[in-house]
C-alpha cells in the first residue's frame, strides 16, 4: 500500500562541501515564529544597550595654536581640509585624514575675529583686530615664498565678523554697521544699519543667497535684503544673541544661539514666535552649526560641551564634553554630515563623530543590513520606558549636572508660583503666554 | 518501527516519556531509571544510563546536549553523554516538567502542589508559586504564549504565569479529575480528557467549549501535531483525529483518522516535529508511527532546523540566548507589548494638565480676524464664530455616525499588490 508521508533527503538540506555556504531555507510563516513582539524588544533592548556600549565619539585632537581657537571655517571643495583663526591672530590650514597642519600664516595683529572660505574654494578672507580685511589664496606660496595676501583692506573700525556670499564674488562684514562689499573694490558698496550698537556676526543664506541677518550687541536679529539697501526686519529678544546659522536646506529658517543658554529657531517669515527653543545649555551659547541634511545642528556653548539638537525637538540627543575641553568658542559639522569639529579656548580643536556609535569606513553588506535592522528596531521601541531609559543617558561632567539640576528648580518654583497666582486671581486676569513668545520683546518691521 | 523489549533490558518498566527535541533527538526514560539518549534518524546512541531511581518525568532542554531528569527526589540535569551537571535539591517531588523553549524556563509540577519555574541559562530558581491544587500530575503548556495548564482533580483547568501567584484563568473542564491536557501550536485550541471518559475540545481565545467526545476508554494521554492532529492513548489503543479541509479546518471528532493497537498500555506520547511521525512509550517499549499529515513539511532554518551542523547549533544558541525574553513579560496576549498602553496615557495627560495648570493638547478657541470696512461688527463676528462651532458639531457627529456604522459594512479586499506578504499565511 502507497502511503504518502514526509520524507525529506538530507542531501537536499545539507550542504555538499566545506566550501559551500548552508543551506537556510526559509518559512515566513507567522505560525512558525511565535513570540515575535518579545522577540523584538528584546532585539530592541540589545540593540539600545550595545549602542551606548559603542558610543566613542571622540576621534582627534588637533595640536598646534598657541592661543585659543576664535573662529574656523570649512573648505567648500574639500572634505578633508578646515582653517582656523586663534586670538593671537594665527590662522592654520589642517588635513583631517592625517590629522595635522599643513599651513600656518600670522594673519593680523590680535584677534582673528572672522574667517571664511569663498565658494569656490581657491581663497579665504580674515577680519581681525587690526581694522583690516585680508584676502589670502588657498594654496600656499611656493618653496622660499612669503606668506602674503592677495589682498588687504584697511578700515576705520575694528571688523568682528565676516562671510561670504554663496554664489556671487561679494562678501559681508560686520563690526560697527554691516557692510558689504564687491572683492574688487576697496570701499563698501553698501552699508546698512539700523540701531547704534554693534553687531558681532553676519551669516548668508545659502539657499536664498540675497538674504543676510545678523546679530547686534543690543538684543536684536536683523534680517536684510541685498538688493535693497535698507533691513527688512529685526525682532528684539531679552537677551543677546552670539551668532546665528541659515538652515542649509529650508529657505527660511535659522537658529541663533543666545547668551540666556537657549537656541532659537526661528522662521524669517513670522518673527513674532520662533518654531522652537532649544533649551539644554547651562550656560551662554557661543556658536551654532547646521548639519548639511538641515536636521539637526550643533551648538557650542561657554559650559564646556556641545550638543546636538534635531530641528523640530526642544531638547539635546547627544552632548559631547572632555575634561581637557574648555570653553567652546566655536563648532562646525562637515558637509558629508559625519564629523563635528569644535575650537576652544585651551588652543585645541577636536574632531568627533557627528553619530557617536557609527562605526566609520566601509561596511560589509552584511554588516550593514544588520545595522539598519538595528536602527529600525530601536525606532519602533523607542518609547518603551526601559529603552528610552537606556538611549537617553549620557554622563555628564559634575559641573554641568549640578547647574541643570539647579536650573531645572528654579524653573519648576517659577511655574509652580504663576500657577498659584493665576489660581488664587481673578479667572482671566493673567492670561497663558506661551513659553515660545515669552522670550521675544518685539518685532519691528 | 518498533524497537523490541529487550533492548530495555527486558524489563517489564514502563518506559515513559519520548520528548523529541525539535532537532531530531529522541530521550527515552524508564520508570525503573533507564534513560537513553540518541539521534532518531541516524539511530546513533547518544547516551544511555541508569540513574538508579525513580525517573517521574524528562525533558530535553534548548538544545540536544542537555535534559533534565525529575527523579524521585530531586530534579537532575544531564549532559547528552550521561554526565551529570547539576542536581537541584530545591525541586523536590517532581512530578511533571514542562520545556518553554525562548524564555529557556523550565516549569516544573510537584506531587506537593508547587508550580516551580527555573531559567537554565543562569541557573536561578525564578518563581515558586504554592498552587493549591493537590497533585499536579497533569501539566501542559501553550507553545504560543507560554502559559502552563494544569490539570487538577476536581475537574478544573488552571492557567499560570510565573509573575502572578493566582491562576490566570481557571475553567471547569470536567465532572471528575482531569487526566490530560494538551495545546495547539497555535494556541487556539486546547483538548483535555478526564475521568467522565469525555474529550473535550476548547476555544483558549474565548474559553468555550467547542466539542466533545465519549470515549469508551478514557484518553489519558493527549498531543497535538504541528499541523493540528489530535493524538490520544485510550489504555493500549492510540486513536489520531484529523482535521477539516483548508485553513483552519475543525477538528473532526466524530470520525477518527487512525487508530493503532499497541502490544501494551501506553504511557505516553509525542509528535515528532516536521516529520510525520508519532511516538509511543508503551509497556513494551518505544514504537514509532507513520501519521500522514502530520508534521510541518516547511521549517524555518533560522528558527528550528533539524539538519543543522554544530556550527550552526552553537550560533543558533548563543542568538537564543541574546534574545532570551523575561519570565517578566509571560501574559496571556504575547502581542501586548506591542500595543499603545491606552490608559496609562490618559492618566499621564491628566496628571500633566495638573501639573501645568492648562491642557497643551487642547485646540485653542477660535478667534475670527479682525477685519476692516465695517465687517468686523459684533454681529458678524458671533456668526463667524457660529459657523466655524457648527462645522465642528458636524464633523463630530459624522465621525460617531461613521464609527456606528463601520462594522456593518463589508471589509474591502485590497488590490494583489497592496496586500501585505504575509497574507497568505492567514488563515
Amino acid at each position: 500500500m502507497r502511503v504518502k508521508v514526509l520524507s525529506r533527503n538530507p542531501d537536499d538540506y545539507i550542504r555538499e562541501t566545506k566550501q559551500d555556504l548552508q543551506r537556510v531555507p526559509r518559512n515566513y510563516d507567522p505560525a512558525l515564529h511565535p513570540f515575535e513582539v518579545p522577540r523584538e524588544y528584546m532585539r530592541a533592548l540589545n540593540a539600545t544597550k550595545l549602542e551606548r556600549v559603542f558610543a566613542k565619539p571622540f576621534l582627534a585632537s588637533l595640536d598646534g595654536h598657541r592661543d585659543g581657537v576664535n573662529c574656523m571655517a570649512k573648505h567648500p571643495q574639500s572634505l578633508s581640509t578646515v582653517l582656523s583663526g586663534a586670538c593671537d591672530g594665527e590662522v592654520k590650514i589642517w588635513n583631517l585624514t592625517k590629522r595635522e597642519c599643513i599651513r600656518t600664516l600670522q594673519a593680523h595683529e590680535g584677534f582673528v575675529r572672522g574667517i571664511c572660505t569663498r565658494f569656490c574654494g581657491t581663497s579665504f578672507f580674515t577680519v581681525g583686530d587690526d581694522k583690516t580685511v585680508k584676502h589670502w589664496k588657498m594654496d600656499g606660496p611656493g618653496y622660499g615664498g612669503e606668506e602674503e595676501p592677495l589682498h588687504t583692506i584697511l578700515g576705520k573700525t575694528v571688523y568682528t565678523g565676516i562671510d561670504h556670499h554663496w554664489k556671487e564674488p561679494v562678501f559681508a562684514t560686520c563690526g560697527h554697521q554691516v557692510d558689504i562689499w564687491d572683492e574688487q573694490r576697496t570701499s563698501p558698496i553698501c552699508s546698512l544699519t539700523w540701531g547704534v550698537d554693534s553687531i558681532s556676526s553676519v551669516k548668508f543664506n545659502p539657499v536664498e543667497t540675497y538674504l543676510l541677518g545678523s546679530c547686534a550687541s543690543d538684543r536684536n536679529i536683523v534680517l536684510y535684503d541685498m538688493r535693497q539697501s535698507t533691513p527688512l526686519k529685526k525682532v528684539i529678544l531679552d537677551m543677546r544673541t552670539n551668532t546665528l546659522c541659515w538652515n542649509p536646506m529650508e529657505a527660511f529658517i535659522f537658529t541663533s544661539a543666545n547668551e540666556d543658554h537657549n537656541l532659537y529657531t526661528f522662521d524669517m517669515r513670522f518673527l513674532e514666535s520662533p518654531v522652537m527653543i532649544h533649551i539644554d545649555h547651562v550656560s551662554a551659547v557661543l556658536d551654532v552649526d547646521y548639519s548639511p541634511t538641515g536636521k539637526e545642528f550643533v551648538s557650542a556653548s561657554f559650559d564646556k560641551s556641545i550638543r546636538i539638537f534635531p530641528v523640530d525637538k526642544g531638547r539635546s540627543r547627544e552632548v559631547y564634553h572632555t575634561k581637557r575641553m574648555q570653553h567652546v568658542i566655536t563648532v562646525k559639522w562637515t558637509y558629508d554630515n559625519k564629523y563635528i569639529l569644535c575650537g576652544s579656548d585651551e588652543m585645541n580643536i577636536r574632531l568627533w563623530k557627528a553619530n557617536a556609535s557609527e562605526k566609520l569606513g566601509v561596511l560589509v553588506p552584511r554588516e550593514r543590513a544588520a545595522m539598519n535592522y538595528n536602527q529600525k528596531l530601536k525606532e519602533k521601541f523607542q518609547h518603551h520606558p526601559q529603552i528610552k531609559r537606556i538611549a537617553r543617558h549620557r554622563h555628564l561632567p559634575k559641573a554641568i549636572y549640578s547647574q541643570a539640576k539647579e536650573l531645572r528648580i528654579m524653573r519648576e518654583a517659577r511655574r509652580r508660583k504663576e500657577l498659584n497666582r493665576r489660581k488664587h486671581s481673578k479667572p482671566g486676569s493673567s492670561p497663558f503666554v506661551s513659553e515660545k513668545k515669552k522670550h521675544i520683546v518685539a518685532v519691528v518691521k | 518501527m518498533s524497537l523490541p523489549g529487550p533492548w530495555l533490558g527486558g524489563s517489564p518498566a514502563a518506559p515513559l516519556i519520548p520528548p523529541i527535541s525539535p532537532h531530531r533527538h529522541l530521550l527515552l526514560g524508564g520508570q525503573r531509571g533507564h534513560v537513553a539518549a540518541l539521534d532518531w534518524q541516524t539511530k546513533s546512541l547518544l547516551c544511555e544510563i541508569n540513574v538508579m531511581e525513580t525517573v517521574t518525568d524528562i525533558t530535553w532542554l534548548h538544545t540536544e546536549t542537555m535534559f533534565a531528569v525529575a527523579q524521585r527526589r530531586w530534579l537532575y540535569v544531564y549532559d547528552n553523554q550521561g554526565v551529570e551537571l547539576n542536581c537541584l535539591k530545591r525541586f523536590n517531588g517532581v512530578l511533571r516538567m514542562e520545556f518553554l523553549p525562548y524564555h529557556f524556563l523550565l516549569a516544573t509540577a510537584s506531587e506537593t502542589g508547587f508550580l516551580q519555574y527555573l531559567d537554565i541559562s543562569v541557573g536561578k530558581e525564578v518563581a515558586t508559586i504554592c498552587t493549591r491544587g493537590g497533585r499536579l500530575g497533569v501539566m501542559g503548556q501553550n507553545p504560543a504564549n507560554a502559559i502552563v495548564h494544569l490539570g487538577h482533580s476536581n475537574g478544573t483547568v488552571t492557567l499560570w504565569s510565573p509573575n502572578v501567584k493566582e491562576p490566570l484563568v481557571r475553567m471547569l473542564c470536567h465532572q471528575g479529575g482531569v487526566r490530560a491536557v494538551a495545546v495547539d501550536s497555535s494556541g487556539t485550541y486546547m483538548a483535555t480528557s478526564g475521568l467522565d471518559r469525555k474529550l473535550r475540545v476548547y476555544d483558549l481565545r474565548a474559553y468555550q467549549p467547542l466539542q466533545s467526545l465519549v470515549l469508551p476508554v478514557g484518553a489519558g494521554h493527549l498531543s497535538f501535531s504541528q499541523r493540528g492532529l489530535l493524538a490520544a492513548a485510550c489504555g493500549d489503543v492510540v486513536q489520531l483525529w484529523g482535521r477539516g479541509a483548508g485553513k483552519g479546518g475543525t477538528l473532526i471528532l466524530w470520525d477518527p483518522y487512525l487508530s493503532h493497537t499497541l502490544p501494551r498500555a501506553a504511557h505516553s506520547l509525542r509528535f515528532c516535529p516536521f516529520e510525520d511521525v508519532l511516538g509511543v512509550g508503551h509497556g513494551s517499549g518505544f514504537t514509532s508511527l507513520l501519521v500522514p499529515g502530520a508534521g510541518q513539511a516547511n521549517f524555518d532554518a533560522l528558527e528550528n532546523n533539524p539538519f543543522r551542523s554544530q556550527k550552526q547549533r552553537q550560533e543558533w544558541e548563543v542568538k537564543a540566548l541574546l534574545e532570551k525574553i523575561p519570565s517578566e513579560l509571560i501574559t496571556l496576549d504575547p502581542g501586548q507589548l506591542g500595543r499603545v498602553d491606552a490608559i496609562t496615557m490618559e492618566q499621564k495627560h491628566q496628571e500633566r494638565v495638573e501639573r501645568l495648570g492648562f491642557d497643551p493638547q487642547a485646540k485653542p478657541a477660535f478667534q475670527p480676524r479682525r477685519k476692516l470696512k465695517g465687517r468686523s461688527s459684533a454681529g458678524s463676528l458671533l456668526r463667524r464664530k457660529k459657523k466655524v462651532a457648527n462645522e465642528e458639531q458636524r464633523t463630530k457627529i459624522r465621525k460617531s455616525l461613521e464609527q456606528q456604522q463601520a462594522p456593518e459594512r463589508e471589509p474591502k479586499a485590497a488590490p494583489r499588490a497592496q496586500r501585505p506578504a504575509l497574507d497568505r499565511f492567514k488563515k
